[in-house]
């Protein structure tokens, strides 16, 4: 119960952050993408499952506030949280290499869809101009914000499942 | 056994392949729905503007109030020397005024003579402060704190600073989205002012940096067209009011097929820096129906 109310917390919050306080430190007009490093982190921190719906939900607000039709970033960031958190048994806390190599892949792959989908079938077809100037700006922003963002969600996780594994004590 | 399948006295979960697929088609279904219809639109867009609206609001207040602050401090020295120079033009400007008034009074008369009454009456506008920007980076819309309980409606133009920003494209009961004309999916039916020739003027995303837009398909048989003219939106536009400054040409080249003209528009808002607009509550039918 608290761990489904402090993920929406972080949901709603980094949505917001996201789209306002992020437009006025943009880069280049690159803004970061918060909902990524979310959904991928508790895709690896805590398994498919969560990492699939977590991933909905951030794209489901996407959705509703941006997107022309629903449905279309609640199933790519769903997607994205599911492939995560394929990777749960070879998570460890301690190492930083893997989540950074997990957010930037996500990120990566979800520009290269958002322009396949959106961009390339309306007949804008130069991939090189709007990797190198959307994409990878994107992907290298996330990670920085990563740095600082990352640590917040896993002391937050580690602090929830310790919460957890006390009240599953008391049970017994 | 299939892992569906509950055993007694264990808690019932959903193994997390079968979800995906669940939510996959759930998904599917909402897209070839809501691509055609907004049957869901009205409910979500009142859960979001109860939950993340608010927040939005909060920090674009403190956001803007902090920019404010900073943009003081900076401006103090300038504005002493701008207001000096300002205080000359007042006068200056004034005694201007004064002579515009008469030549306004008289050309009042004069159009009451010739019966003239202006072709397009003012339109109706309400202010609106922008809370929130796009969340990715290919597409330029934003969120404004008003919606339907201020009357806003799907489809009404927005404007700034005497230009076009964009229109309508979502609203929820406090908050509505605008999709700017510089969004890369955007296509506005423009004309020129001094030749009244229609183009197309399209949003792009890799001259966003340029602060530009693209235009296409001017028929300009007569050659008149030239850099600098001014570019409005048509009269045959069925979502864009008439009369609504979107820029000015700055460069123009002829298409492969020589008889169409496509080039550059710079538009007359200041996209980087927007953060008030006016959303005109006149729709274009109703302009029409008059």
């Amino acid at each position: 119960m608290l761990r489904k109310f402090v993920v929406t917390i972080f949901v709603i919050a980094g949505f917001c952050i996201q789209c306002s306080v992020f437009g006025s430190f943009a880069f280049a007009g690159i803004i970061p993408n918060l909902m990524i490093i979310l959904t991928s982190s508790f895709g690896f921190m805590r398994g498919e499952k969560e990492g699939l719906i977590i991933g909905f939900f951030c794209g489901l607000l996407n959705d509703i506030c941006f997107g022309g039709f629903l449905g279309f970033y609640a199933l790519v960031l769903m997607y994205i949280g599911y492939i995560n958190g394929k990777f749960c048994r070879i998570f460890y806390p301690e190492d930083i290499k893997l989540p950074i190599a997990l957010i930037i892949t996500s990120d990566l792959s979800y520009g290269i869809i958002c322009y396949i989908l959106l961009f390339m079938l309306r007949g804008r077809f130069r991939f090189a101009y709007y990797f190198s100037h959307v994409i990878l700006p994107e992907a290298l922003y996330t990670i920085v914000v990563t740095m600082f963002l990352y640590p917040l969600i896993l002391k937050v996780n580690e602090k929830l499942e310790a919460h957890e594994k006390r009240r599953a004590q008391k049970f017994v | 056994m299939s892992p569906v399948i509950k055993r007694k006295g264990e808690r019932f979960t959903l193994p997390s392949k079968y979800l995906l697929l669940i939510l996959t088609i759930l998904c599917t279904l909402l897209m070839l729905i809501t691509f055609g219809t907004d049957v869901f639109n009205r409910p979500l867009n009142s859960v979001v503007g109860y939950v993340v609206v608010p927040f939005q609001q909060g920090i674009a207040r403190v956001g803007g109030w902090l920019s404010n602050r900073s943009e003081e401090l900076v401006q103090i020295r300038t504005l002493l020397d701008e207001n000096a120079a300002l205080k000359e033009e007042v006068a200056r400007l004034t005694e201007e005024n004064t002579l515009l008034q008469q030549d306004k009074y008289e050309l009042n008369n004069l159009r009451e003579l010739m019966e003239l009454s202006e072709q397009y009456g003012e339109y109706e506008k309400v202010g609106a402060r922008i809370i929130a920007r796009d969340s990715g980076n290919w597409y330029t819309s934003f969120i404004i704190d008003k919606g339907s309980d201020s009357g806003f409606m799907v489809d009404m133009n927005v404007i700034a600073g005497g230009g076009l920003v964009g229109r309508i494209t979502s609203v929820g009961p406090n908050w509505s989205r605008v999709t700017s004309i510089i969004s890369d999916n955007s296509n506005v039916s423009g004309m020129t002012l001094s030749t009244e020739d229609n183009l197309i003027v399209s949003g792009d995303l890799k001259l966003m940096a340029d602060n530009c837009i693209t235009f296409s398909q001017l028929v300009d048989s007569r050659n008149l067209v030239a850099e600098g003219d001014k570019v409005v939106t048509s009269n045959i536009s069925d979502k864009f009011l008439p009369n609504i400054l979107i820029g000015y040409i700055s460069s123009i080249d002829k298409d492969a097929n020589n008889l169409t003209k496509s080039g550059l528009i710079t538009p007359a808002v200041d996209f980087e820096h927007l953060e008030e607009v006016l959303v005109i509550t006149d729709m274009k039918q109703t302009v029409t129906s008059e």
